[in-house]
């Protein structure tokens, strides 16, 4: 791997998005391991800078260093540093200056991560940059899709909800019509971005027909503090035009799968029985973001080069 | 003392364009014409092969005294000016406190007069703490030295508050300048709202933010015939209901800052944080009838909303950086731009920089008449130079133009017929 970072997914070609998904596959087989440890970054530092709270992508990315026998550490800011006056690029210079590796960043503004690279020396991973991208949640979901069989080549995915505030829609939306696919962008139009539809994408305001044979179901957070904010008028009304029902399962391919990139609000965009059912493939999610995390680590290491 | 300017091109907006000598005496113009002899005692300015133009006037500066001495001050940004050719200096209210009483104004004529470089002139609020809610004491203002009054980046909202604002103006012959932008339909925007604007997932402001308000003020002039002035606008929307507004007779002048006639909203690209101003830069297309409205006179005004932020301010992510960024030091070059590319002449160029935004706030600048003030720049259109922010005489270095390499240098700023300015201070 060339690159020093993994900011985004908009400028990778195919050909590295495929080495990072192979990638995976190798380290998937060790996280089905009795001992799940390989010493690819031994003596490597791996730091977690969440400036926002997460807790399944920065437990996925601290599982992910120490099974490849990274240090890890987790760096939660306070805000306290933040009214403190030190900027982003303070507080990321004090922890290179401690020699970390690699910092995995978390940040509620888009570009934060792109800002950090410029001014490190370390390589930064972007695990979401506010509604810009979150180019490793991407790269799970293709894990996961490829996992089923299904090429990308044609593949049909319709992703439903807030894609307007959605980095995890930004970066599948640039790898899924990089790789060929058909998607789909399934929302009221209070929640599409301005000229969606000329980044290779096809935009249904009805659900319905949005979901009418597609092979994969995305859907979205909610986030729900936006209810009455001009977005949507009610959970109720958001729920009943743009939830996952079974009933509408049926509209896509039989063999549809449904993901959501978590944590789901039950009974909201996914009825409870769709999120447990056998085409729901969210916990393979989470599962395989161990692996991914790992190979996107061992790349960015340059444990490879 | 005397100073007798030779040789130059003489550009003096409507009213003559050609070779001549300017005679400066006791801080006024007194003769304009051919073989001017020099007085005894009295200082000669070779100007052959340059460009003697009146000051530049530019009625958007944000100078940041009282408050924020550490982005600016008025010595630091009356220096940039007249480095930049301008010799007087509208600032904006939105210091800390705010320019809504006499106290404010009074103490920004004082740090100018002391600074002793350009004429800083103060813009008032509209209201109180500019909180959009209360007039502030307008006469006031207007009496203790305010030449015109905005509520700049905080707009007001209220329609009837605007309303009484332009009435209650028009008393005392004060041009009222909004920044036009619905703060609603612009929340927590931070570019332009568009398909780069989707790519980064930054939040947008719509070009409708500033359309919606730029209808609603050509209204409320309409119906109160006060007199208003549109500061930068940036929009293709704008300049079309501008130019409409003017053919049926709305006392309405408009300015456009260069940066909105040089750059997009493509500059953005990167998070670069120099490009993050508001209004933010647009699509191609807006530059493109901006442009046109400069030709075609439906923009008046070349203003550059110089904004001084610290760096530690720039260096911010993208979303928390503040707006804007410096302008005076490269407002001329990127003015005489418009002229290399064949959208200006020369005599529009300095019009729109001098007789224009004087008559807009109706000031007694911008001409080179006889028993006008001596306040004179003497310029080479044609000096190549590349920008180093380094070097700017602000105290702020933010700007998007830094390594542009551009023409057009201020040889000599003369105010008030003295000396305030010389690029190269040695006797020629």
């Amino acid at each position: 791997m060339k690159r020093k970072d993994l900011l985004s997914l908009a400028p990778l070609s195919v050909d590295e998005i495929t080495l990072m998904l192979d990638t995976a596959d190798s380290f998937k087989e060790v996280t089905g391991r009795e001992i799940k440890k390989v010493p690819a970054l031994r003596g490597k530092t791996v730091v977690n800078l969440f400036f926002e709270p997460s807790t399944r992508t920065r437990t996925s990315f601290e599982l992910a260093a120490k099974r490849l026998s990274a240090d890890v550490i987790n760096f939660a800011p306070s805000s306290s540093s933040v009214v403190k006056g030190e900027t982003l690029l303070d507080t990321a210079r004090n922890i290179e200056a401690m020699q970390a590796d690699i910092i995995v960043l978390r940040h509620s503004s888009a570009g934060a991560a792109e800002t950090l690279a410029h001014g490190v020396k370390s390589s930064v991973i972007n695990a979401g940059d506010g509604w810009h991208e979150h180019p490793t949640q991407a790269l799970l979901d293709l894990y996961t899709i490829r996992q089923r069989g299904m090429s990308f080549r044609g593949l049909r995915v319709a992703i439903v909800g807030d894609v307007s505030h959605s980095r995890v829609a930004r970066s599948n939306i640039y790898a899924l019509v990089k790789l060929g696919a058909e998607v789909r962008l399934v929302g009221p139009p209070t929640m599409m971005p301005w000229g969606v539809e000329k980044l290779g994408t096809k935009v249904y305001s009805n659900m319905d027909e949005g979901l009418r044979d597609v092979n994969v179901i995305m859907m979205l957070r909610l986030q729900l503090e936006r209810q009455g904010r001009a977005q949507f008028p009610s959970i109720r009304e958001y729920s009943r035009l743009y939830g996952l029902t079974a009933e509408r399962v049926r509209l896509a391919d039989s063999a549809a799968i449904v993901m959501h990139p978590g944590p789901i609000n039950r009974g909201v965009e996914i009825a409870p029985d769709v999120a447990d059912s056998l085409s729901s493939v969210i916990l393979d999610q989470v599962a395989n973001g161990v692996a991914v995390r790992m190979g996107i680590l061992y790349l960015m290491s340059g444990a490879n080069a | 003392m005397s100073i007798l300017i030779t040789g130059g091109r003489v550009v003096d907006p409507g009213r003559f364009v050609g070779i001549a000598d300017v005679l400066i005496d006791a801080g006024k113009i007194t003769a304009v014409g051919p073989k001017l002899s020099a007085p005894a005692g009295g200082r000669t300015i070779h100007a052959e092969g340059k460009l003697v133009v009146p000051g530049f006037v530019d009625l958007h500066v944000h100078f940041r005294e009282p408050g924020f001495e550490y982005k600016e001050t008025i010595q630091s940004g009356s220096a940039a000016a007249v480095a930049g050719g301008f010799t007087t200096v509208c600032c904006m209210p939105n210091t800390s406190p705010v320019n809504d009483n006499q106290a404010v104004t009074e103490f920004i004529l004082e740090r100018s007069r002391l600074a002793g470089l350009a004429n800083v002139l103060p813009i008032g609020a509209i209201t109180k703490g500019s909180e959009g809610k209360e007039l502030a004491e307008i006469g006031d203002l207007r009496r203790s030295g305010c030449v015109a009054i905005s509520d700049d980046g905080k707009p007001v909202m209220n329609s009837l508050v605007m309303r009484r604002a332009m009435e209650y103006a028009s008393a005392f012959d004060l041009t009222v300048v909004d920044h036009c932008e619905d703060i609603h339909l612009a929340e927590g925007g931070c570019m332009n709202e568009g398909l780069i604007s989707t790519e980064l997932g930054l939040p947008g402001i719509p070009a409708a933010a500033e359309d919606v308000m730029v209808a609603r003020n050509l209204s409320l002039s309409e119906l109160t015939g006060a007199r208003l002035h549109l500061a930068h606008i940036s929009t293709a929307g704008s300049v079309r209901m501008v130019r409409e507004a003017k053919a049926r007779g709305i006392p309405v002048t408009a300015e456009a800052c260069p940066h909105h006639f040089t750059l997009t909203e493509e500059l953005v690209r990167g998070y670069n944080t120099h490009a993050k101003m508001n209004p933010p830069l647009r699509t191609w297309t807006d530059v493109q009838a901006i442009k046109e409205g400069l030709r075609d006179g439906t923009i008046d005004v070349i203003a550059t909303d110089h904004a001084p932020h610290a760096t530690q301010e720039k260096q911010q992510d993208f979303t928390e950086a503040p707006f804007g960024i410096v302008g005076l030091e490269t407002a001329l070059s990127l003015t005489l731009g418009l002229v290399e590319e064949g959208v200006l002449s020369i005599e529009q160029a300095v019009q729109k920089l001098t007789s224009s935004p004087a008559a807009a706030f109706g000031l007694q600048k911008g001409t080179l008449a006889v028993g006008a003030d001596a306040d004179v720049v003497v310029l080479d259109q044609h000096e190549p130079w590349e920008v180093e922010p380094a070097k700017f005489r602000s105290k702020s270095r933010n700007t998007p133009f830094a390594g542009w390499k551009v023409k057009g240098l201020v040889q000599t700023t003369i105010v008030g017929g003295r000396v305030v300015f010389e690029a190269n201070p040695v006797e020629r």
